[in-house]
């Protein structure tokens, strides 16, 4: 009996999970994959910039000065001489790291936030959400410039001021998941099968409500970066002496006429990036079948 | 309708009212700032500034005294500048910015809703893949990068267009248009196009069609309206973004606009400046996302009944 | 000559994963002052045959291989889609399945009904609007003058599908396609509809193509029948022929599917397993809306060992009574008494306790299981939760269940998404019955499916009912599923309890005028009984 069962149980043919369905529906889209290449390494090279910069960060040669790109220099040198290339790679570290715990800040507090207010429901779930309207309409954009201004240019303040302003849209669609979850007959069945709230959660909820979130992820990195950008453009983000790729394109603008390769350098570096994280967000959609997300 | 209408607008009332007490307590709260005195100055020119600027009440009063000001439509003098008052500076900033905004975001809803409305038609080929790439291209390409670009190629490579300035030459203002409204009609396009994409797959279509209409009355008749919802309840984020983006493309293109004067006024640390600034930019900010949401809800005959109803 | 005269007719989709022959070579003709009803399952091909001789499949991935249409001298396949247009909604129209969706939802009705007639007479709008408002009329609107600028949600289904039908007889076509125009509304709805297409249609003297899955549906008004399964038509004729003597299996199959039977009651009357008083579920909408009254005073009993059938149309309170019996939805007064106990007052391990000996079968078998769980892990949650089976044993019992229910043991780490709607509900059959339990709420647990998969989890569940001991409660708006399957039956109308008695008391001698309502809009009674 018992050897009868187990080898039924091991010819039992395994079946497609939903996960790796989705897997496989990703790799033919090629644009993602190539997003899904590039963004690693990019990752990769930012991990590992200390040991692998052609030069040291803080390195000037005033007398060099601007150059084009040459075999020393393969993207060239800015205006103090300083090695385009080791400041992208350092710029980059920031440029990632900003998007990535901003990200992450803004995950925390919005999958928190919309799982409570989702799966409490009721007169909780519409004082919660009642304040995400609020702070929806407010301009956040115009509040991160003020922050930046009255406490100084401080990266930690950076990273939830941007976090804050992200976790409103997070918590919205886990809420929403959460929600339209919960009334799913499988949720039900799960509660009339004795489940506890903390189980049918963790065993019913979150796997399913994953989706949306991982896409939504994906698509929040880029704008959070954008923001970082956009805010050290105006000289309001990252400050001298660490730089970030929207500083180095700030830079670059200002010089572009002499030397162009000092905006187009980092600016590529930004786009490709974007680009990578962009693509990878629409293919994981798609794969994932997720709909009604942002756009 | 009259009535979901007021509730609407009372509702962005506590919007408004969170703005302007938040920002007149960070400006106050502000470390180092204006009002901490750590500049030494002769006692009777602090206090005469003092009572400038009401710093000799207790905050509280000041904050309502502020309330006050602001009721009657003064936003405050400015810090840096005695003798100008934030007024002033918006009065001669604001339609500057106004017209920028305007041709940014005809720029948006004209080739955005465009790209996104044919590339829906036929998805899946040449006429969606080229428009969207080009949206994902203009996604992806920040106005603060697109702007310098652009400047480099038209206005110094091909010396085609003017790279600064606002009104002064004949063509300036295509540019900086065309660098702040992109990344909208990048966003509309795709919005569009995914709207257009719902409503083309839904009965009600296929029911327009076996009537015999001609698929341009389809698309016209049936689908643009709902599939344009999202993209008009997009114009008031849109329109928050186009003002923050205007500080960038003021900058770039030096323009003599809103957006520059409170960059100018956050480096100058000119907190009134700041401060009276925000509040008029914020208000802007969330009248317009009532005015979207209301446009959005109109267009909606389901929700527009059930408004009606309360 | 036919009206249309379909030759040959074969259509495909080209997909990835290969082409798909959805249409392989039919030929049917369909007279004028006639309908022929297209009767298949889903995916038979039904709809594709008749939409692709309109243009109406997206070509690609659609591809009409070969054949012809001639709709009075010529060939549909062959007319360019101008020429195309012409004949949709002028000659030919056609109203759908779901007038939930089918109306446009931004337009008024008016404008929506006049549209067809202006396009292709091009008449004035006072001319256009004055037609409407008779249509309207005929069709069974009230007050046709203040309704016709509403939009299509002021409307009910029933009287949405009044207004598609209005719209599609608005240029007097001559062959109508109904493609399962009932099949969204409730029972006495759904005769109401029946019974104008066959009144219009007579009046009108057009052919009428009626599609529908279910055989009963078009008793009473097909004159013709066509029976498709799987892209082919396996048999053809007319109304009689087929109801009495049936050539091909898979119609006799189809036939089969339809109970007719009254189940004979229990003989004993054992005291019973639940005892319901004056229960009253209600829902607050929030605001100043007022109170959903879903269930309002109800109180029945259900005896040890027995099926009761709970029958209503929706809105009727059926599902939310099953749902509080089993504390899915908090009950707002009332006691629900199970073996003794008060099922309403328990908490903790004693509700939990008391869910291990009640269970509950969905409706929908897409939305009943969790997608990301394998069979083996849905089997296995209950099986361990409430330690029936320990870690080691708990495959052996997964594996039980799945041949009680009749799923392939090679099935087991399948994901739900790899199963069919009738495997689905097996599993979930096997979900529900692996706690062990005394009582099972069905709520419509067959209404997703295909008629022929319908009739195989009927008997499997009377099966299982017998083996393992179930008492149920069967809740179901179909009167002639209930009826085969119950010992006795509870009819309820807006949440309130209006008769009770065996299956065969009810057909013979109803009480209430709802209950003869109900009765009588059984499609294919006369035929059937």
């Amino acid at each position: 009996m018992t050897t009868q069962i187990i080898s039924d149980i091991d010819e039992a043919e395994k079946g497609t999970s939903l996960w790796k369905d989705a897997w496989l529906r990703l790799r033919k889209n090629r644009l993602a994959v190539i997003g899904l290449v590039t963004l690693v390494f990019f990752i990769v090279i930012a991990l590992i910039t200390p040991w692998i910069a052609p030069y040291s960060y803080q390195a000037q040669n005033l007398d060099l000065g601007a150059t084009p790109p040459s075999a020393a220099h393969w993207l060239g040198t800015d205006i103090f001489g300083r090695d385009m290339l080791t400041q992208i790679m350092y710029g980059g570290r920031i440029s990632l790291a900003v998007g990535f715990v901003a990200t992450a800040v803004a995950l925390v507090i919005g999958i928190t936030w919309g799982a409570i207010a989702g799966y409490a429901g009721g007169r909780v779930d519409a004082v919660m959400m009642r304040l995400v309207d609020i702070l929806y309409a407010l301009p956040f954009m115009i509040f991160i410039v003020l922050l930046m201004v009255v406490f100084g240019r401080n990266m930690l303040l950076l990273f939830l001021a941007i976090g804050a302003v992200e976790w409103l849209t997070m918590a919205r669609i886990m809420r929403s998941q959460v929600q339209s979850l919960r009334q799913q007959e499988f949720v039900e069945a799960a509660v009339s099968l004795g489940l506890s709230p903390a189980t049918i959660i963790r065993r019913h909820i979150v796997p399913n409500a994953l989706g949306p979130i991982i896409v939504y992820t994906t698509l929040t990195i880029p704008s959070v970066m954008l923001l970082e950008a956009f805010l050290s453009f105006l000289g309001l983000g990252i400050q001298p002496p660490q730089t970030s790729w929207g500083l180095l394109i700030s830079y670059g603008a200002e010089t572009m006429e002499e030397f162009p390769w000092l905006l187009i350098f980092p600016g590529l570096a930004l786009t490709l990036t974007l680009f990578s994280l962009n693509f990878l967000g629409d293919g994981l959609r798609d794969a994932l079948d997720v709909r009604g997300s942002r756009d | 309708m009259w009535r979901f209408l007021t509730s609407r607008v009372l509702q962005s009332i506590p919007v408004i009212l969170a703005v302007i007490t938040v920002t007149f307590f960070l400006v106050r709260v502000a470390p180092g700032g204006p009002f901490s005195s750590e500049k030494a100055v002769m006692p009777e020119v602090k206090a005469a500034l003092e009572a400038q600027y009401r710093l000799d009440l207790p905050l509280f009063q000041q904050y309502l005294a502020y309330l006050g000001d602001l009721a009657q439509g003064d936003l405050g003098p400015s810090f840096k500048y005695p003798g100008r008052d934030v007024n002033e500076l918006i009065a001669a900033g604001l339609p500057v910015t106004a017209e920028l905004g305007f041709y940014a975001l005809l720029v948006a809803v004209i080739i955005g809703g465009l790209a996104g409305v044919l590339a829906s038609l036929k998805p899946n080929t040449a006429q969606d893949y080229v428009p969207m790439t080009a949206a994902m291209i203009g996604i992806c390409m920040p106005s603060f990068l697109l702007g310098p670009l652009l400047v480099l190629v038209f206005g110094i490579y091909l010396d085609w267009l003017p790279v600064s300035g606002w009104g002064d030459i004949p063509g300036d203002k295509l540019l900086p248009a065309i660098t702040l409204g992109s990344a909208y009609a990048a966003y509309i396009a795709r919005l569009s196009r995914a709207g257009m994409l719902e409503v083309m797959s839904q009965d009600y279509i296929r029911t327009a069609r076996a009537k015999g209409l001609p698929e341009w009355q389809v698309v016209v008749k049936h689908a643009l309206r709902g599939g344009l919802i999202p993209v008009v309840a997009f114009l008031g984020p849109a329109f928050a973004g186009l003002l923050a983006g205007s500080f960038v493309v003021e900058t770039i293109f030096q323009i003599p606009g809103l957006g520059r004067f409170y960059v100018q006024a956050a480096f100058n640390r000119d907190y009134t400046m700041i401060l009276g600034t925000t509040v008029f930019l914020s208000t802007l900010i969330v009248v317009f996302n009532l005015l979207s949401d209301i446009l959005a809800a109109w267009m909606n005959p389901r929700l527009r009944a059930q408004f009606g109803d309360h | 000559m036919a009206l249309l005269e379909v030759n040959d007719l074969a259509v495909s989709f080209v997909t990835r994963n290969g082409v798909n022959k959805a249409v392989d070579g039919i030929s049917f003709s369909v007279e004028s002052g006639k309908i022929t009803a297209i009767i298949g399952e889903s995916g038979s091909g039904k709809s594709v045959a008749c939409y692709s001789m309109l243009g109406l499949i997206p070509m690609p991935p659609g591809r009409i291989d070969g054949g012809t249409a001639v709709f009075e001298g010529r060939d549909l396949l062959q007319l360019s889609e101008s020429e195309l247009r012409k004949v949709r909604g002028r000659d030919v129209a056609m109203i759908f399945q779901d007038p939930m969706t089918c109306l446009n939802p931004f337009m008024t009705v008016g404008k929506q009904l006049m549209e067809p007639l202006i396009y292709h007479h091009k008449v004035s709008q006072a001319e256009a609007r004055e037609r409407a408002l008779e249509l309207l009329d005929e069709v069974g609107i009230r007050e046709p003058e203040s309704t016709i600028d509403n939009f299509p949600h002021q409307f009910s289904g029933g009287m949405r599908q009044r207004v598609m039908i209005a719209m599609a007889l608005i240029n007097e076509p001559k062959l109508l396609i109904a493609d399962e125009p009932t099949t969204a509304l409730d029972v006495t709805i759904q005769a109401q509809i029946l019974h104008l297409i066959a009144n219009l249609q007579t009046k009108r003297d057009i052919g009428v193509i009626f599609i529908s899955h279910d055989l009963a549906v078009v008793a009473d008004i097909a004159d013709e029948i066509v029976v498709m399964q799987q892209g082919r038509i396996v048999e053809a004729g007319d109304r009689e022929g087929i109801f009495s003597n049936a050539s091909h299996p898979y119609t006799q199959k189809l036939l089969a599917a339809i109970p007719s039977d009254s189940k004979t009651p229990m003989a004993e009357t054992p005291e019973p397993l639940i005892q319901v008083r004056n229960l009253c579920t209600w829902f607050s909408q929030g605001g100043k809306q007022p109170v959903v009254k879903a269930v309002n005073d109800v109180s029945f009993d259900i005896r040890r060992g027995e099926v009761l059938g709970l029958v209503g149309e929706s809105g009727s309170g059926k599902s939310t009574i099953g749902r509080s019996l089993l504390r899915l939805v908090p009950v707002t007064s009332g006691e629900v008494s199970f073996d003794g106990t008060d099922v309403t007052a328990l908490h903790g391990n004693a509700l939990k306790d008391m869910r291990r000996r009640m269970q509950m079968i969905f409706q929908d078998p897409f939305a009943s299981l969790n997608p990301r769980m394998t069979v083996f892990d849905t089997l296995a949650e209950p099986l361990l939760l409430h330690g029936i089976e320990n870690r080691k044993t708990v495959t052996a019992g997964v594996l039980k269940l799945m041949d009680d229910v009749g799923l392939a043991r090679a099935f087991v780490r399948k994901y739900p998404h790899e199963f069919s709607g009738g495997q689905r509900q097996r599993i979930a059959i096997g979900r529900a019955l692996a706690t062990r339990p005394e009582f099972i709420v069905a709520d419509e647990p067959v209404s997703a499916l295909d008629v022929t998969i319908q009739a195989q989890i009927l008997d499997l569940m009377q099966e299982l009912g017998r083996e393992y001991g179930l008492t149920m409660l069967f809740v179901s708006h179909d009167l002639a599923v209930v009826r085969h399957l119950a010992d006795r039956i509870l009819v309820l109308y807006k949440g309130e309890l209006v008769e009770e008695g065996t299956g065969e008391q009810l057909f013979e001698h109803p009480q209430e005028e709802y209950t003869r309502s109900l009765l009588s809009a059984i499609p294919g009674r006369a035929l059937l009984a």
